[in-house]
């Protein structure tokens, strides 16, 4: 047993220092350019941040995969709905004219925007997939109009780091990061294959993110928030998923 | 204070520092991806080809499991509990230790020759008939000659190859091919593959050859003698022949 040289001893010290200084600079660096999640805590949060860090380097700008009209998918699946409310029903029997898109938060003009008025916006389509994180999947035409156009009309201000948005039903709330949100392909889908949003797909109003899996496209939106921290937003994870265990960046 | 033994025990060098911590970390990566990988497939145990695939579609086959998801099921129930959440993020904290711990293997087993030196089958030995010879030597049950504590036969260099070179490379693409994000930069990271649900298939194909090692791998060490060759993966040294004896 020849021990731990003095040279060794100097080498590890060495290795060790530039690697816990490393660390340091990273964990730094990643924080001034917004590479951090809001879950970032706890034993997983180092292999989110890689994550999410990663992807947003490497994806930026990048448009999800789109497929030509003989792709999309004859028998889309969609996990099943909660019964509706009776004011879901109500607004559903007038043919949702009396539902509301409300945009707040750090934005110049607050708006509540009817289906009319966000028809009135430029409406786009695209054939992309809808992925769940349980590893099935389908693909469908979406027709909506882009958020960043939304978010163009309310005038967003120049703090703001994030999108906050809401479903109808209970505890179900996300957001994205400006540049998700402003991605040319996040739609508020209004229209799906052709014709109307099924209920069963999430209408009359869906948040489509193609760029993320299933459970980022929330269903019955009804409320989005500008805001430049999601601290103050329930445990300050960022969305209801990590509440519930589920990681809230879903690019993987 | 380690002391050494009074009988003097004489050992060679068997296993790099370098390989010994990355195979150790590969392991624990390994295991953990492993679990969480049938946890998260126990929520939906179906197969598809191509590039789309669910519940309402006809799958290229699925597993007879129970389901943590009431919305599938493959006629033994859905009473699973659901561990997708902490499944998927542990799966991807630990898919970041296989990748980065196999950056450093690759990077320092080209830079100081391992892979030639020590994993690529010698000269005479590089046939098929090299390796049926090994392989019936072992079927016979003959035990690891004492040469062997010290290298790797053929059919061991060339499995550590494609392991290294082909399986890992793979699941890892196959991963990847899933993420939404990651196919919006490499589109052809799933096209070549057939499509987004195809990528999901080799996923667990690959992974049921890499179970396969693992097994296979594990039985013959403990053919060997678990705890040498174990200990010499810790230490990093072999006992010679002598002390063996």
């Amino acid at each position: 047993m020849s021990g731990l040289s003095r040279r060794k001893l100097i080498t590890g010290g060495l290795a060790a220092t530039a690697g816990i200084t490393g660390l340091a600079v990273a964990d730094r660096l990643a924080k001034a350019y917004g590479l951090v999640p809001p879950d970032a805590g706890g034993i997983f949060g180092p292999g989110e941040t890689l994550t999410y860090a990663a992807q947003s380097l490497l994806t930026a700008h990048r448009p999800a995969r789109e497929f030509p009209r003989s792709m999309i998918s004859k028998d889309p699946f969609a996990v099943p709905i909660a019964p509706p409310t009776e004011a879901f029903k109500k607004s559903q029997a007038l043919g949702f004219n009396d539902w509301r898109l409300t945009v707040d938060g750090m934005v110049e003009r607050p708006t509540a925007f009817s289906l009319a008025d966000l028809q009135s916006l430029p409406v786009r389509n695209q054939i992309t997939e809808v992925a769940c994180e349980e590893g099935w999947s389908y693909v469908a035409e979406w027709i909506g109009t882009p958020l960043s156009g939304v978010l163009r009309e309310v005038g967003v201000l120049p703090q703001a780091r994030y999108v906050a948005y809401f479903s109808v039903e209970p505890d179900q709330w996300d957001s994205l990061d400006m540049g998700e949100a402003l991605h040319p392909q996040t739609y508020l889908t209004m229209g799906m294959n052709g014709g109307e949003l099924p209920v069963a797909f999430g209408g009359p109003l869906r948040m489509r993110v193609p760029m993320q899996l299933g459970y980022k496209n929330l269903k019955f939106l009804h409320h989005i928030t500008v805001t430049d921290s999601m601290k103050r937003f329930g445990k300050g994870l960022g969305s209801a998923s990590p509440e519930g265990g589920y990681a809230w960046f879903a690019g993987i | 204070m380690a002391t050494a033994s009074p009988r003097a025990i004489s050992t060679t060098p068997r296993h790099a520092a370098v390989v010994r911590i990355t195979h150790w970390l590969t392991v624990l990566a390994f295991l953990a991806l492993l679990i969480t990988g049938a946890e998260i497939l126990i929520s939906h145990p179906r197969f598809y080809w191509g590039e789309s695939g669910n519940a309402n579609m006809r799958p290229l086959f699925s597993l007879p499991l129970p389901t943590s998801r009431p919305w599938v099921n493959n006629g033994f129930g859905t009473a699973m509990p659901d561990g997708n959440g902490w499944g998927r993020y542990l799966h991807f904290e630990a898919a970041w230790v296989v990748a980065l711990t196999g950056l450093v293997y690759v990077l320092w087993g080209v830079w100081r020759g391992h892979f030639k030196n020590n994993l690529t089958p010698e000269r005479g030995e590089r046939s098929a008939g090299a390796l049926w010879r090994v392989i019936t030597k072992s079927l016979r049950g003959g035990r690891a000659a004492d040469d062997e504590a010290h290298s790797y036969n053929a059919l061991q260099r060339a499995t550590y190859l494609v392991v290294i070179f082909v399986l890992f490379p793979m699941v890892i693409w196959t991963g990847l091919a899933m993420s939404p994000s990651f196919t919006s930069a490499v589109p052809a990271a799933a096209s070549l593959l057939g499509g987004r649900q195809s990528a999901r298939t080799l996923h667990f194909v690959i992974t049921l050859l890499l179970v396969g090692f693992f097994g296979v791998h594990v039985a013959m060490i403990a053919l060997a003698g678990f705890w040498k060759r174990t200990r010499a993966m810790i230490t990093g040294r072999a006992r010679t022949a002598k002390e063996d004896a």
